[in-house]
């Protein structure tokens, strides 16, 4: 079996890239080395969609953003992902961060971004009245929006392979050969996969991937940023997304209102570290609670209920890669994808298929490409739809997740979906159960064995998140009650 | 559907409070439990020592559970397990669904709120490192072993030394897995004294005082590292770390009540317990609506929840009474307030109608700070209602005071303070 096209990697970009093929007739697989999609940058960052005012113009970034950033509403809506076009704003705390504002907006309207507008301190407080007294006016980009970012990479994985697209999950490149003009990649299991065009969408590692065929145009340096994940307490503090105005001294922090109903602060950066490395560390954290007081000082840190960090993409380049490689025609690499990346994905996705199919991919549409459907969640149900929801299958009368009250009936529907979870974070991922404030404290159990139950598996070997996160480690001496 | 009484939770405070509130006349009475079974958490307290108040000997948690659950028989108190409450409004409507009824709305003449706490997590306390598994909440570990019958680690440290992690301390160690130490934040204990003999000294397991973990680190996934740092106050100080080579993190670093629902009836909270502001009779903000056990303070012992649930059950019943008699118009005086003078960390009852006290007032109160020879001080004003002394008071357990109705009306409307004067001191 030879493919017309492998993509590497299953995050953002590559269940894109995933998606726009598989309207095509073509034999396209997706490889990722994790055990589900969406496990990198995709699964960690600020979870949002860029207006488009940030690239300097003329570059890949300001090519992409604003476009992404038209596609991503259109795709969250097809496709049911959580999405709200709900604005944001760059801050200014001086006359010298005014001139900033007044940049932006100017590469703002360059770049395509519609309706910005500069408002005063006192506008700006008048529509978030929890903003400091020390801001002096704003950038306000009504375009922007919050997103849930992993339900938008795993929704257009789903549809990719409901449309035939092959998704092999913890399958890692090891090696890419030439033979007899294609690629013969070989996994880490030693399975090998022949495919005539190779996309290279595997983030932070998407240089070792391109140094498999010699390419060494760039190389990724991963920078760490942390965050604070707080409560719904905290969530309705603000509607937009509030950015601080970019400096000398960093880019400051954000603080968001989350798809959910939670609120973000973060991130920092430190750059050059590993690139597994998502750790979180004290004064990184202290850091970013203090800075983000030049927002605003009514979040209580004390509603934390989770701390993350992600990686940044950095590329050598310092601007996106798309295309096709120096060293081979037919290896893409769409690499560096750093922040604008998942505002600019759809448009990274789209632009890169065009290129593969002017390169020779089989370009005959699918007469039948299957759209996007709906999930069930329960708790967006009126009254009437939740009593008729209980009534068509008792499992949705029964809270698992009692902060985000989330029932059995939606975690049974994740674990038959198209792209199978085994994971209590997998589970998470899709359905929210134990995202909330006692982090699956009370759920977790109960989630574990609904796993087990429903796949047929020991619940000794249900994991938490990545392979090797195992959880229990053999029955107790007596059993349990259950 | 109408209940005179609606309790949400089915745990010991839920089961006390119905029952106490059915024997006083509150008519139809409904207890909603999320879970397949009552008993709350009590279900997974597999050890002993509940019930040496209530019951004078020694019961493991689902034994005392059992006692309430017993009882229930022949009331006519109605329950409903397996059903999870979504709302409750001002007009005291409960929503609720279960697999079996589906979506129901649940009108009540009156409401005990009694939905108990939850563990805070490695999130609330923003723990630093890595995000490896095999880190727990006490209770959730004690889930898996006690209930469902697997074990989740085999090398185990834990933070905290509140009780339920002295008791997963020892419980771990009877399953063969290797505990290599207790650490707490605090220079003192948050467990009860009992707990710390029969947990951790029987077993030899060391207990860090005024240590935190202050790193994690994993490995393939899972937990491999955890590093302990001695603390100056609550920060880390820099070259006192240890590692510890453990698979398991446990968290028992505190308990919050779980008050969602009462913030949607829109009752009012108190930043200091998180729970709802109290009268004497357990009602809060909302008349009709009462609250107990650990959703309104978290509780050492589940004799002390029973008393209190009782109390709020007792009172719910007096108040669909007084309903149904046609609440009388005579005035009631504004209630007084409970004020926290110098180490006291909270009092609950937070507010006393003075007139509606029938001979004295239970006030229960933690301190904190560990207190040695230290005397607590009612005070109205500048005037001493009354003092009492003390040979140790601890923030771990917490304390007890009765205030008769006479100090109360010596008060003369005014609010009272409660304090601690050290020894010594004036």
């Amino acid at each position: 079996m030879v493919y017309d096209v492998a993509v590497i990697g299953a995050g953002i970009i590559g269940c894109g890239v995933a998606r726009e093929l598989s309207r095509y007739n073509c034999k396209a697989v997706l490889i990722e080395k994790e055990n589900d999609v969406a496990m990198g940058t995709t699964r960690a960052n600020s979870a949002i969609i860029h207006a488009g005012y940030d690239p300097e113009p003329g570059t890949l970034m300001a090519k992409y953003n604003a476009p992404g950033n038209r596609m991503a509403g259109e795709i969250c809506e097809e496709l049911d992902v959580p999405f709200k076009r709900c604005g944001s704003f760059v801050l200014a705390f001086s006359e010298e961060e005014m001139e900033t504002v007044k940049k932006l907006y100017a590469r703002g309207v360059e770049n395509g971004v519609p309706d910005q507008q500069i408002l005063s301190g006192e506008e700006v407080r008048k529509m978030e009245p929890n903003v400091s007294e020390n801001c002096v006016g704003a950038l306000f980009a009504p375009s922007a929006g919050i997103v849930n970012p992993w339900e938008f990479a795993l929704a257009m994985g789903e549809q990719a392979v409901e449309n035939g697209v092959e998704l092999k999950l913890c399958w890692e490149a090891a090696s890419i050969e030439k033979e007899n003009g294609n690629f013969v990649i070989t996994g880490k299991n030693g399975e090998k996969i022949e495919a005539k065009f190779v996309v290279n969408a595997a983030g932070v590692y998407s240089d070792t991937v391109a140094n498999m065929i010699g390419d060494e145009s760039f190389s990724i340096d991963s920078s760490r940023g942390q965050y604070y994940l707080l409560d719904k307490s905290q969530g309705e503090l603000f509607n937009h997304v509030m950015f601080q105005c970019p400096g000398p001294l960093g880019k400051g922090v954000l603080v968001a209102p989350t798809v959910h109903g939670n609120l973000i602060v973060g991130p920092d950066a430190n750059p050059g570290c590993e690139k597994d490395d998502v750790s979180t560390d004290r004064n990184g954290l202290a850091n970013v609670a203090a800075t983000s007081k030049k927002t605003t000082t009514a979040v209580n840190f004390r509603e934390c209920i989770r701390n993350f960090a992600g990686l940044r993409s950095e590329p050598s380049t310092h601007d996106f890669i798309v295309g096709f490689s120096e060293k081979d025609d037919h290896f893409m690499n769409i690499a560096g994808i750093k922040s604008p990346g998942l505002s600019a994905a759809p448009a990274i996705a789209e632009d890169a298929v065009r290129m593969l199919l002017e390169a020779g991919v089989p370009s005959e549409k699918k007469e039948n490409f299957i759209g996007g459907h709906k999930h069930l969640r329960f708790k967006e149900l009126s009254d009437e739809e939740k009593a008729a929801a209980i009534a068509k299958n008792p499992l949705y009368g029964r809270v698992i997740c009692r902060c985000e009250t989330i029932t059995e009936g939606e975690i049974v529907d994740a674990l038959h979906g198209v792209i199978v979870p085994r994971t209590l974070d997998g589970i998470k991922r899709r359905c929210n159960a134990g995202m909330g404030r006692c982090q699956s404290g009370f759920c977790g159990p109960k989630v574990l064995e609904i796993i087990a139950r429903e796949l047929d598996m020991d619940p000794v070997d249900v994991l938490l998140d990545k392979d090797g996160s195992y959880i229990l480690t053999g029955k107790t001496t007596k059993g349990g009650c259950r | 559907m109408y209940y005179d009484l609606v309790v949400v939770g089915g745990g010991p405070a839920g089961l006390a409070a119905a029952e106490e509130a059915k024997r006083n006349g509150a008519g139809s009475v409904l207890i909603i439990e999320r879970d397949k079974e009552l008993g709350g958490i009590l279900n997974q307290c597999i050890h002993s020592g509940f019930g040496l108040h209530v019951f004078k000997e020694q019961l493991s948690g689902p034994e005392y559970a059992q006692r309430f659950i017993d009882r229930l028989e022949g009331t006519g108190i109605e329950v409903k397990t397996d059903t999870m409450v979504l709302a409750i409004t001002p007009e005291k409507s409960v929503y609720a669904i279960n697999s079996n009824e589906g979506y129901m709305k649940i009108d009540a003449g009156a409401i005990v709120l009694a939905m108990g706490c939850r563990e805070r997590t490695r999130g609330a306390i923003s723990i630093p490192g890595e995000r490896p598994s095999g880190i727990f909440t006490a209770g959730a570990a004690q889930k898996y072993i006690n209930m469902d019958g697997y074990m989740c680690g085999k090398k185990v440290l834990i933070l905290g030394s509140g009780d339920i992690g002295l008791i997963m301390a020892r419980r771990m160690t009877l399953e063969g897995a290797e505990v290599k130490a207790v650490v707490e934040l605090m220079p003192y204990s948050n467990g009860l004294k009992r707990n710390i003999a029969q947990c951790l000294d029987d077993y030899g397991i060391p207990l860090y005082l005024s240590h935190t973990v202050t790193d994690i680190k994993g490995e393939n996934g899972r937990l491999s590292k955890v590093i302990v740092s001695k603390v100056n106050g609550y920060d880390p100080i820099p070259g006192t770390e240890i590692e510890f080579d453990v698979d398991t993190l446990l968290l028992s670093v505190g308990l919050v009540p779980e008050n969602e629902l009462s913030r949607s009836a829109g009752v009012v909270l108190d930043k200091r317990t998180n729970g709802a502001i109290v009268d004497e009779t357990m009602m809060t903000s909302i008349p009709g609506i009462f609250a107990c056990g650990n959703v309104l303070h978290v509780h050492d012992l589940v004799d002390f929840v029973t008393h209190e649930s009782e109390r709020a059950g007792k009172a719910a019943a007096e108040y669909l009474k007084a309903q149904r008699e046609g609440a009388s118009s005579e005035e009631v005086e504004a209630p007084i307030e409970l004020h926290n003078g110098d180490f006291i960390g909270y009092t609950v009852p937070q507010k006393v109608t003075v007139s509606k006290v029938d001979k004295f007032i239970e006030v229960l109160f933690r301190v904190r700070a560990v207190l040695n020879n230290a005397t607590v001080v009612v005070k109205a004003g500048d005037k001493v209602l009354m003092s009492k002394k003390h040979e140790q008071m601890l923030p771990a357990e917490m304390e007890k005071l009765i205030i008769p109705k006479k100090m109360l009306e010596m008060a003369n409307g005014q609010d009272i303070e409660i304090a601690v004067v050290k020894e010594g001191e004036e």
